[in-house]
């Protein structure tokens, strides 16, 4: 089919595989970038915020054209019980500003914009087809894919592995492992569409304005997980999203829980009315710095979600993917403007430079916090946020009771679910999984 | 059929899908009794592809998979299921994402 050899293959083209297939074409290197769905962006799934800054940093003047929905003014952490939500919620008109700097976008739309880019520098796009093995010379060295097309392999000097959180070649070439059950989230989510009016009315948000929900508490039903509700222009992106093991263990289905949520009395007039147009299901790396698998090898590295860069504390994953993919582009780049060749000893630059980006230092500050959250999920996801309302609801109602009793009540409350010694202990070692 | 199992079909009609009829990309090896991660499937898939027959075993319809790889993650080590992409240009397509 093609035969010519490239200088860079890229398996994938989700935000990893563009980032790193527009930066190697847009330096001049001859870039083959291949992707099983029919077009880019019908395989992935994604919440969707995206994060101005690391996009700037591949396409400065991407709010010319892409498709953008509502960048975001407000932000809703929310704890819920079963009947109720405390929550924290941070709505700034600095982020009303010239370049703003989150917005929400729909990964399909937003996908197909971002490889069209690709192929405007230079890149080729090869669409519906799926790699299926890698092709490696007697010394072990990956020197290109052979796919489901008719017509064998197709070289190059080297291969990015942007092939997504469960890809299947890098695992199958045991350049890495498998994701462990408790190291992805299983996230199901419904697309809930509405006129663009009803959703500023409903969150009080002027035209282009965006508002984001995330939400911990019995939706999970003591699973590890979070709901999520974020505004499109005109839709509501909804769902929820808890770690493979505890669905496994605990043998809930996915789209009960979504159920559930959508009828719990803080979310359900949000989304009245709503026609609901797709729903989807993706896998989340949650494993975070000491989940991260070996990044480089003889002609091949692996970017973005297959290399598990996923920030489960702060939600984000699209801009590490994208970042790790603008690198490991510039390294690969460098290491061919030196006339080098593309070997395991080379490409450790990609590592190198990675470790000096936010993507290494994040993942490496929270290094504790998925056992910590993983192991105690029962505590972090429903007996505090029962705690919690019960003291808010405690502290707000008015019943003749006198405040010193109620706040006692609330105290003895705390001390029966965890024990004195349990609440010292939880504090100690969230401090120390946040420090 | 379970009030969930009904709710599922009227989620996953919303998707577009183009299935390779006759090649479906997951398999389950034949077995007497399924592992308890196996089991969890009938639970746990959120298409609902998993489901366990009368007599004990649990079979797999791939028509309805959104391609998550929660099922390869808890069964393919095991070998209890066989897992590989559908071919290029098949299988779910979303729309949005």
């Amino acid at each position: 089919m093609i035969e010519e050899k490239f200088d860079a293959i890229v398996v994938g083209a989700g935000m990893s595989g563009n980032a790193a297939a527009y930066t190697m074409a847009s330096q001049g290197l001859n870039v083959l970038q291949l992707e099983r769905g029919e077009y880019p962006g019908s395989k992935n799934v994604q919440g969707a915020i995206m994060y101005a800054n690391m996009l700037e940093k591949i396409i400065p003047d991407f709010r010319d054209d892409a498709p953008l929905e509502r960048h975001l003014v407000e932000q809703r952490l929310w704890i819920m019980d079963d009947t109720s939500h405390t929550g924290i919620h941070y709505r700034s008109d600095d982020f009303n500003e010239a370049k703003p700097n989150r917005y929400t976008i729909i990964r399909a739309q937003f996908d197909k914009w971002f490889s069209r880019k690709v192929r405007e520098a230079g890149a080729t796009v090869l669409c519906e087809t799926t790699v299926t093995e890698l092709v490696r010379d007697t010394k072990d060295k990956v020197i290109g894919v052979r796919t489901d097309r008719t017509g064998g392999e197709i070289l190059a000097d080297v291969v990015v592995l942007a092939e997504g959180v469960s890809g299947l070649l890098g695992t199958r070439a045991r350049l890495r492992e498998m994701p462990k059950p408790k190291s992805v989230a299983l996230a199901v989510k419904e697309m809930h569409f509405l006129p663009e009016e009803v959703i500023e009315q409903r969150f009080g948000l002027k035209a282009g304005e965006g508002c984001v929900i995330e939400a911990v508490g019995t939706i999970s039903r003591s699973m590890a997980g979070l709901g999520f509700l974020y505004t499109n222009k005109e839709s509501i992106s909804l769902g929820i999203g808890c770690l493979v093991s505890d669905f496994a263990s605990m043998m809930e289905s996915p789209y009960v829980i979504l159920d559930a949520l959508k009828s719990h009395p803080s979310i359900r007039p949000l989304i009245a009315g709503s026609e609901v147009k797709e729903y989807a299901a993706h896998l989340i790396p949650e494993g975070g710095y000491k989940a991260i698998p070996q990044l480089f090898g003889d002609g091949w590295v692996v970017v973005g979600d297959a290399a598990q860069l996923n920030n489960a504390v702060h939600r984000e994953g699209s801009n590490l993917a994208m970042t790790s993919g603008r690198i490991a582009a510039e390294a690969i780049v460098q290491v061919k403007s030196r006339t080098r060749p593309m070997t395991k000893q080379n490409l450790a630059l990609y590592k190198t430079m990675l470790e000096k980006s936010f993507v290494i230092k994040d993942l490496k500050k929270y290094k504790d916090m998925p056992a910590l959250l993983h192991t105690n999920s029962q505590n972090f996801f429903t007996t505090y946020p029962q705690l919690m309302s019960q003291a808010a609801q405690n502290f707000m109602r008015v019943d003749g009771t006198p405040k010193i009793d109620k706040e006692k009540a609330t105290t003895a409350a705390f001390i029966k679910a965890r024990s004195r010694w349990g609440l010292v202990s939880d504090v100690v070692r969230l401090a120390f999984a946040w420090r | 059929m379970t009030i969930a199992a009904s709710r599922i079909e009227e989620k996953l009609y919303q998707n577009r899908y183009l299935v390779d009829s006759g090649r479906p990309h997951i398999k389950v090896r034949p077995h007497q009794k399924p592992s308890s991660n196996l089991l969890a499937l009938t639970r746990v898939c959120p298409a609902q592809c998993y489901e366990l027959t009368d007599e004990g075993q649990v079979e797999i319809i791939a028509d309805g998979c959104m391609e998550c790889g929660t099922c390869r993650v808890l069964c393919e080590a095991s070998g209890e299921i066989e897992w590989n992409y559908p071919r290029g240009g098949f299988g779910v397509l979303f729309k949005f994402g």
